[in-house]
C-alpha cells in the first residue's frame, strides 16, 4: 500500500495518523504516572504547569502500600485470576478437543452453544447469580469469583482452542492409534502437547479478562480482606466525596503492571489470541 | 475423516484384542460425550440455570432477602410506565450506536496507517493495544481524574488553547457525560478494532493493489473498491461482537457517572444494578436486565450462525 516516497508524504501519511493514535492511546497512562508521583501540593494547585513533575516523590505509594490492603489486593487478584485460567483452560480443552477431532450426533448443535455463551454478557445474569451464590454461602469468599469467572471464560478459551485445534495436523494421532493408544493416551501424550501455542494464547487472554472483571468482584467480594484491585480502588481510595488522586493514580498503575507485563512478553501470542476469538 | 477412521480400524485388526470397556471407550461418541460431560454440566449449573432463574425472578416481586410472589408481567409494566426506564434505553442505544461507528471508523483509519512499513512496528501496535489490555475500572479513573472538575488537565489545556476558563464540566453536564463516556468507552475499544482489522488487511494480496493500480485507481478508490469489500467479513464479526459488549457496558459508566448527572448516562445494566443491588429489588433489577435480551438474541444468534459459517 505504501507509494509515498518524499520524507515529506511519508511524515504526512505515516507519522502523522501513526503518532495521534500512539498520543491518544498513551497520554491516559502518562497522567497516571506523573500524578501518582507528584506531591499533593502540586497536584491541587493550578497555578503549576501540569504536565511535568517538579519535585517528584514515593508518598503516595507508601502510603498505598501501607495505609490501604493494596497488596492482599493484588495477591487476590493473581490467585483469582490464575486459578480461574486454570480451571478455564482445563474444562475448554474438554469441550474443544471433542468439537475439533470428533464426529458425533449434536457436535454443531453443542458448538453453537459454546459459542452462544460466550457471548452472553455478565449484565444479564449477574443478579441470579448473585442470588444463587447467596444460597451457597459463598459470598465473600474468594471461591465465589473463582467459580462465577469460569462461566465467562470456558467458552472464551474452547471456542479459542477450537480455532487452534484444528489447525493441528491429525497425523500424529493416527500414528499413535495405530500404535494402539487408547484415545485418552493420545490426546494426553500426543495431542496436548503440541498445542502449546494454542494454551498460551488463550491462558494468556482469560488472564487478562479475569484480572478486567469488575462486576462480580464487586458484588460477590464486600469485604477489604478478600476484595480484588478494581473493587479495592474504586470502593476503599473513593471515600465519599474525596478522592485521593495520587494514591488512586499508584493504585491504578501498579494495579496494570501485572497485565502489561504479561502482555509484553507474550504480545504475539495476544494478538493471534485476539484475531482468533472472533474467528471459528 | 470418515475415510481415514474406516482406514485405521482396519490396520487395527492385527493389534492385541482390547477388553470390551476399552473398546467401548474409544468410539468417538462416548469418548466425546464423556469428555464435554463436566464443562456442559459446569455450564448448564452457572449459566444455564441463573438464566432461567433470572427469567423466574423477573416474574416476581421479590426483595432481597424475602421469599418471592409470583406477579406475572408487573414488573415489566411497571418498566414500561417508567420515565427513567425509557431515558435508560435511549441512553443505552445513543452510546452503543455512537461509540460503535467512531470504533470503527476510527478502527479502521488505525489499521490503514498500520499498513505499512516501518522501523519499531511491533513495538507501536503493543503500545497502541495497552488501553484494551490494561482493566478498565483503573484506566476510567484515570480518565476521572483527567476530566476532575476542579483540577482537569484537559480543561487547563483549553484554557490555555483559550477556553473561557473553568472549562466545560464534563461529568456535571447531562450532554456532556454522555459525551465522556462515549469517548472513553471509544478510546478502550479502538484498539481492538484496530489490531483485528490490521490483521485483515495484511491478508489482502499486494497484486490486487497493483492490479488497481495499473486499472488507473487512486489510493481512495483501491480504499473503495479493494481493501473494504475483503475487509467486509472481519468488520462485521468485530462490529458485532462491540456492539454486544457495548450494549451490556457496565463499569465504566459505574465507575465514571454512576449513571448520573439525573440519569444522563444510566444504561440498562447500571439501571439494573441500582435497583437489583441498590434497592434490593431483585425482580424488578432481572426484569431490567431481561429487557437488553430481545436485542443482544438477535445480535448472539447472528454472529453465532455468522462464526459458524466462517
Amino acid at each position: 500500500m505504501v507509494t509515498g516516497h518524499g520524507p515529506l508524504e511519508r511524515a504526512v501519511r505515516l507519522w502523522l495518523p501513526v503518532g495521534f493514535f500512539l498520543v491518544l492511546a498513551l497520554f491516559p497512562f502518562y497522567w497516571m504516572a506523573i500524578t501518582s508521583i507528584k506531591p499533593n501540593a502540586e497536584l491541587y494547585n493550578r497555578n503549576v504547569m501540569p504536565l511535568i513533575v517538579h519535585a517528584p516523590t514515593l508518598k503516595h505509594y507508601v502510603d498505598l502500600l501501607t495505609k490501604t490492603s493494596f497488596l492482599l489486593w493484588t495477591w487476590n487478584t493473581m490467585l483469582i485470576a490464575i486459578v480461574s485460567t486454570a480451571i478455564s483452560l482445563v474444562l475448554g480443552t474438554m469441550l474443544a478437543y471433542p468439537l475439533a477431532r470428533m464426529r458425533f450426533a449434536g457436535a454443531s448443535l453443542i458448538a453453537m452453544t459454546v459459542a452462544a455463551v460466550y457471548l452472553v454478557p455478565q449484565p444479564l445474569l449477574f443478579i441470579p447469580l448473585a442470588d444463587v451464590i447467596n444460597r451457597l454461602d459463598l459470598g465473600n469468599t474468594l471461591t465465589s469469583v473463582i467459580l462465577t469467572y469460569p462461566t465467562m471464560l470456558v467458552p472464551f478459551c474452547a471456542w479459542l482452542l477450537l480455532g487452534y485445534f484444528k489447525t493441528v495436523p491429525k497425523e500424529l494421532e493416527e500414528a499413535a492409534r495405530i500404535d494402539g493408544a487408547s484415545r485418552m493416551q493420545t490426546v494426553l501424550n500426543i495431542f496436548l502437547p503440541l498445542c502449546m501455542p494454542g494454551f498460551i494464547s488463550a491462558g494468556i487472554f482469560a488472564f487478562t479478562l479475569s484480572q478486567n472483571e469488575f462486576l462480580y468482584a464487586l458484588i460477590f467480594l464486600t469485604k477489604t480482606t478478600v476484595r480484588t484491585v478494581p473493587v479495592g480502588v474504586i470502593a476503599e481510595l473513593i471515600r465519599g466525596d474525596v478522592f485521593y488522586w495520587g494514591q488512586l493514580m499508584a493504585g491504578a498503575l501498579l494495579g496494570s503492571i501485572p497485565v502489561a507485563l504479561i502482555y509484553s512478553f507474550f504480545v504475539e501470542h495476544y494478538v493471534a489470541g485476539l484475531t482468533g476469538s472472533i474467528k471459528g | 475423516m470418515t475415510v481415514a477412521s474406516q482406514r485405521l480400524v482396519g490396520v487395527r485388526r492385527t493389534a492385541p484384542r482390547r477388553t470390551s470397556l476399552k473398546v467401548l471407550l474409544d468410539r468417538e461418541p462416548v469418548f466425546s460425550w464423556l469428555l464435554m460431560a463436566l464443562p456442559l454440566l459446569f455450564l448448564a449449573c452457572l449459566v444455564g440455570y441463573p438464566f432461567v432463574y433470572g427469567l423466574l425472578l423477573s416474574l416476581q416481586d421479590r426483595p432481597v432477602a424475602q421469599a418471592g410472589t409470583f406477579v406475572g408481567f408487573q414488573n415489566f409494566v411497571v418498566n414500561f410506565h417508567d420515565p427513567v426506564f425509557w431515558q435508560v434505553a435511549i441512553n443505552t442505544f445513543v452510546y452503543t450506536g455512537v461509540a460503535t461507528l467512531l470504533k470503527m471508523v476510527g478502527g479502521l483509519c488505525l489499521a490503514v496507517a498500520m499498513n505499512q512499513h516501518f522501523r519499531m512496528k511491533n513495538l507501536v501496535r503493543a503500545l497502541l493495544l495497552l488501553p484494551f489490555i490494561v482493566p478498565t475500572v483503573l484506566s476510567t479513573v484515570a480518565w476521572m481524574w483527567m476530566l476532575d472538575p476542579a483540577f482537569s488537565v484537559v480543561n487547563r489545556l483549553l484554557v490555555a488553547l483559550g477556553w473561557p476558563k473553568p472549562g466545560p464540566s464534563w461529568l456535571g453536564d447531562p450532554t456532556l457525560a454522555m459525551i465522556s463516556i462515549i469517548v472513553i468507552n471509544t478510546w478502550r475499544g479502538l484498539p481492538f478494532y484496530g489490531i483485528t482489522l490490521l490483521a485483515g488487511l495484511q491478508t489482502v494480496p499486494p497484486e490486487l493493489y497493483e492490479a488497481a493500480t495499473i486499472d488507473g485507481a487512486g489510493g481512495w478508490q483501491r480504499f473503495r473498491f479493494v481493501t473494504l469489500p475483503l475487509l467486509r467479513p472481519i468488520i462485521l464479526i468485530v462490529t458485532l461482537f462491540s456492539v454486544i459488549f457495548t450494549f451490556a457496558d457496565f463499569q465504566l459508566v459505574y465507575v465514571l457517572t454512576h449513571g448520573g448527572p439525573q440519569n444522563a448516562t444510566n444504561l440498562f445494566a447500571t439501571y439494573a444494578f441500582d435497583i437489583a443491588m441498590g434497592a434490593g429489588q431483585l425482580g424488578l433489577g432481572a426484569s431490567v436486565a431481561l429487557a437488553m435480551l430481545p436485542a443482544l438474541a438477535v445480535l448472539i444468534v447472528a454472529l453465532t450462525i455468522y462464526m459458524r459459517r466462517n
